[in-house]
């Protein structure tokens, strides 16, 4: 029966010795996924991630809905760091719709996504820290989490799932007084994740398990594709807010964190380092924004489009760079939305890291990929 | 079906050769000054490509930043080789599968950057190709088939076992062509297809 099936699609032969074993969907240590393992003895021989289990259909929901109804249900697949994940989609939404937006909802957009960076990070952190057995580094960037979190709730309302970029601008203005909360919050957050350092980054129990594990090479990053913090901790000078900067990353000084060992360490730290980048950034721009304007370009229930276009918009996201195809065939619904998120490019690095890896040293390797379950499926 | 003239997806009139041009306007030009100049840099991305296959390649068009191009899919292996090595691009971005019924056709839309080569940092290359639909598709069986260009970008991989399971074309040559997202039993239609309809809408 095996013979008919096209290549690929074969079962494989499997040798004796090698003992497979599923890890996940419902491991604690796998996120919402399945990893098959290949050991022999302690090493891992073969990897086949099985993502898909909390496969939600985004991509065919938008193809039902029009541009801007399709935004609270296309921010799900990252709830932490959901102006982020909205933000190519809006983009692209502008360029079909031909609408224009004020440099002050511009500056608030920046504000928005610096701040679910660097919220989406934090959890991040929180659950590395956790499966690493450091379960003060749990506790921690879940506690601090919340200053921000409150910071978003001043801003649009919710906690998690803002909603809150729609086609031309931003749903709200910012509350009064927020700029200066938003720096003394912002100021305290930066001064307590210096302090991670001593009790994590430089721990030397975390040194000892994530240096020279899963060394990702300059070469194979930039083969495999990866994106993110995966491919800066290999050495690569890559970041789309300083390459290709979108709204006003132009007018603001950014600086793109680099390690060049592009091992487990050096892949948990770039996100850190790039956690204080947000700050910086949340700072200039709380400076610059103008102090008073619209922000929100008024629209109507159901939008326009300028005709059959085609537009594909990339931003920076707390996992790399995430990029939304849209092709539009002049109607009020898109006719095809996809997704092209960071999670799913940098899934593909697993199973070349784990190779020849002990079996111990996988969660530090999965988990350092800053890799998000539900988004890769979304 | 050699690089059709496609629907959705022209947002200037698409032709041949891009060597006269009454070219997309890029976005806020004002309408006054008409001969619309394009981007340069973009402009020499397409001309390398025009030069190098001539009537092989369509530019649908040149954008700032974004240059898209429509190749069938006899040629797509042979242009993307070119893509790699002689214009330096590097990775794949996204692999988007886009379903045509009323052509006939299913497109397969690569997404084209680069890392190493620095001045590419803001450009995409958009390659696109297209591949015969059947209204009664079996995935891997019937003529729905591309040529897969895992040994030229290796990070297609998971893209396109998506672009399999989503919409049912199969990769030949692609080492893995099992399922990624759906679960091993799924026995309904590829769920992106337009013909694949949710429930009360």
């Amino acid at each position: 029966m095996t013979a008919e099936l096209p290549p690929g699609l074969a079962l494989q032969k499997v040798d004796e010795r090698i003992m497979t074993l599923n890890v996940g969907p419902q491991h604690p240590g796998s996120g919402h996924m399945r990893i098959v393992v290949q050991i022999d003895g302690d090493y891992i021989v073969a990897c086949d991630p099985d993502p898909g289990y909390v496969h939600r259909g985004e991509e065919k929901m938008a193809e039902y809905r029009n541009y801007i109804t399709n935004i609270p249900h296309l921010e799900r697949p990252v709830i932490h760091d959901s102006c982020n994940v909205l933000y190519p989609y809006v983009l692209g939404a502008e360029e079909i719709l031909g609408i224009e937006v004020s440099e002050r909802a511009k500056y608030v957009r920046v504000i928005a996504s610096e701040l679910n960076r660097c919220i989406y990070t934090m959890y991040w952190l929180a659950i590395y820290g956790i499966f690493l057995g450091h379960s003060t580094m749990f506790m921690w960037p879940a506690g601090d989490r919340e200053l921000l979190i409150d910071l978003m709730e001043k801003m649009t309302g919710a906690r998690v799932t803002h909603a809150h970029f729609v086609p031309g601008g931003v749903r709200n203005d910012l509350p009064p007084n927020f700029e200066d909360v938003c720096l003394r919050q912002v100021n305290y957050f930066e001064k307590r994740i210096k302090e991670y350092a001593a009790v994590f980054y430089d721990n030397p129990i975390l040194i000892s398990r994530t240096r020279d594990t899963g060394v990702l090479s300059r070469q194979d990053a930039i083969r495999l594709g990866t994106t993110g913090s995966v491919l800066r901790a290999s050495g690569v000078d890559y970041d789309l807010r300083v390459k290709e900067p979108y709204d006003v990353y132009d007018e603001l000084d950014v600086h793109t964190n680099v390690m060049k060992e592009g091992d487990s360490y050096a892949r948990s730290r770039v996100p850190w380092l790039d956690m204080m980048e947000s700050c910086n950034i949340i700072r200039q721009a709380l400076q610059k924004m103008p102090k008073s304007g619209s922000v929100r370009t008024k629209l109507k229930p159901n939008p326009k489009t300028k005709g059959p276009e085609t537009v594909y918009k990339r931003v920076e996201s707390g996992r790399g760079s995430l990029g939304c195809y849209i092709v539009s065939d002049g109607k009020p619904e898109p006719y095809r939305v996809k997704m092209s998120v960071g999670s799913f490019r940098n899934l593909i690095a697993l199973p070349y890291l784990l190779k020849g890896e002990k079996l111990g040293n996988m969660p530090s390797v999965y988990w350092s990929l800053n890799y998000w379950p539900v988004e890769a499926d979304r | 079906m050699s690089s059709d003239s496609e629907k959705p997806t022209a947002d200037a009139k698409p032709e041949a050769k891009p060597a006269a041009k009454p070219a997309p306007k890029p976005a806020a030009k004002k309408p006054e000054e008409k001969p619309v100049e394009l981007p340069a840099f973009e402009k020499g991305i397409s001309d390398k490509l025009v030069e190098k296959f001539a009537d092989k390649v369509e530019v649908a068009f040149v954008k700032e930043d974004r240059v898209r191009i429509n190749v069938s899919k006899e040629n797509v292996h042979e242009v993307a080789e070119f893509v790699r090595d002689g214009l330096n691009y590097d990775h794949v971005e996204s692999v988007t599968g886009v379903d045509f019924p009323a052509d006939k056709e299913i497109e397969v839309v690569y997404h084209i950057g680069s890392y190493s080569d620095s001045s590419l940092g803001r450009q995409i290359l958009v390659l696109a190709t297209r591949a015969p639909r059947e209204d009664n598709p079996i995935p891997g069986q019937d003529s729905t088939k591309l040529p897969s260009l895992r040994d030229v970008f290796y990070s297609v991989e998971f893209g396109e076992r998506e672009v399999f399971e989503m919409l049912g074309v199969y990769f030949e040559g692609h080492p893995d062509n099992r399922r990624l997202l759906l679960p091993e039993d799924w026995a309904d239609l590829p769920p992106l297809r337009k013909d694949f309809a949710i429930k009360g809408r």
